[in-house]
């Protein structure tokens, strides 16, 4: 009986004086921290996918407070979040709209046949630097998914030799766009539902010969846009999101059908 | 000295705490996936191993072996050894910034690693003395570090190579872990 009793006593004092001993140290070395850091650590989402270019939102925290990073730096938080922290700072947050990636190539299995045989490492970015040109078109999607693997939403998977991304998992982190080796993935903002799935710069007959469904820079979508929102820019379709209206018209006239229409249901 | 150096050997490469003891597999297996992350963990396993060791050994030779209450070690070196990390956590925090943020989140979560406890228990089984003891406890982070950074090396040559979809992930890691594991065993003609 009295082993427990010693037992417990000598456990109680050591938890007593190791309690004492950390509160101590705690006050002794204690340092100052900015009290904003953790309110703006709430407001981040927390995911720390590192999209924001420092190693995770606790790093991001610390940056906003100290003034190194701006408030609307987590693309995935977007608008909301910005206004948030922008409270904390007393900052003004220009709110940022949310972005979706995005991949300008059609150029599945069906419309472009292969040209190479490659058998090294199942990596976009492997395959590109061994030089050898697996598909017809060099502008396109290379289809070994660099971009699946970095994707922290599970967003973006190959499908038929083209990279497609899932609008409603993508969270606009921005890790696939710098993985892809052809720069084909681009962040468009949410709202612009008009894009073109199409990357290749050749003339129109040097399209067609390696792509059904390349731009061939007809320029029948400029003439249909009435905002000036539209133009052939080195025989490749560009749209300008500032300007345009998402009337649609040039996706239901483009003769390749690269202008995908993003809304709902498409 | 001999005996010392011979600890020091034995502690990091004859019983190599994870890869012969399976210690701590949880932290080796789950941060090996990158080097820095690897070396700054072994670092800070070092780091605990060696003074936890240290501490342990006065507690147990002057709290615990008087009073006779050796069967209570498990539970007071998990207590102290916890609190031992916080206030080393806190004063490298305030003293040098840079060794802080290099060990980063690492060093609050080896404080339950079992290799750690597994240290301090093993110099009391084995009835070191003080310096013994702090030898040990520095052998085994040393044999710490050499696992989780090799098998970090393997792992960034796995990443690159084109493996059968089921052994992808985790299995391989295993796999790999398992080839290092008899690889150690060869160390132990060394102690002869």
């Amino acid at each position: 009986m009295s082993g427990i009793i010693i037992a417990t006593v000598v456990l109680a004092v050591i938890g007593v004086v190791v309690g004492v001993a950390l509160v101590s140290v705690g006050r002794k070395f204690h340092v100052d921290t900015d009290p904003r850091v953790t309110e703006v650590r709430d407001c981040l989402p927390g995911n720390n996918c590192g999209a924001c270019g420092y190693a995770g939102c606790d790093a991001m925290a610390e940056a906003i407070a100290a003034g190194e990073a701006p408030v609307n730096g987590c693309p995935v938080g977007g608008g909301p979040v910005a206004e948030k922290i922008g409270k904390i700072m007393g900052v003004d947050a220009a709110a940022e709209e949310r972005k979706i990636a995005f991949v300008r190539c059609k150029g599945s299995c069906d419309v472009t046949k292969e040209r190479g045989e490659y058998v090294g490492i199942r990596d976009c970015r492997a395959a590109v630097l061994s030089g050898i040109s697996i598909w017809e078109c060099d502008y396109g999607c290379v289809g070994f998914g660099s971009c699946v693997n970095v994707c922290p939403e599970n967003a973006i998977h190959v499908e038929n030799g083209v990279a497609i991304v899932d609008r409603k998992k993508c969270i606009g982190c921005g890790l696939c766009v710098k993985a892809c080796p052809k720069h084909l993935i681009e962040l468009i903002p949410a709202s612009r539902t008009q894009a073109v799935r199409c990357s290749n710069h050749d003339k129109g007959r040097a399209v067609r010969n390696v792509c059904n469904a390349g731009c061939i820079g007809c320029g029948l979508c400029v003439r249909q846009c009435a905002y000036d929102a539209i133009h052939v820019d080195g025989n490749l379709a560009h749209i300008d999101y500032a300007k345009c209206e998402l009337c649609g018209k040039c996706d239901d006239k483009c003769p390749a059908h690269i202008i995908a229409d993003l809304r709902e249901g498409n | 000295m001999t005996t010392y150096i011979m600890i020091i050997v034995t502690c990091a490469l004859i019983n190599n705490v994870v890869l012969i003891q399976f210690l701590g597999i949880c932290s080796f297996l789950g941060v090996s996936q990158q080097m820095k992350a690897s070396v700054s963990l072994g670092m800070a396993v070092t780091l605990v191993t060696t003074v936890s060791s240290a501490v342990a050994w006065a507690l147990y030779t002057l709290i615990l072996v008087p009073l006779g209450l050796e069967y209570m070690k498990t539970i007071v070196f998990i207590l102290v050894i916890a609190a031992l990390v916080q206030c080393v956590e806190m004063f490298l925090k305030k003293t040098s910034p840079a060794i802080y943020k290099a060990l980063g989140i690492y060093l609050p979560l080896i404080t339950t690693n079992c290799a750690v406890l597994g240290v301090a228990l093993t110099n009391v089984q084995d009835e070191y003395n003080l310096l013994q003891s702090v030898l040990a406890g520095l052998g085994t982070g040393l044999g710490y570090t050499l696992a989780i950074v090799l098998l970090a090396g393997i792992r960034s040559r796995i990443d690159e190579s084109d493996l059968p979809k089921p052994l992808r992930g985790a299995p391989v890691v295993l796999l790999s872990a398992a080839l290092m594991s008899i690889a150690f065993m060869g160390f132990s003609g060394l102690g002869r």
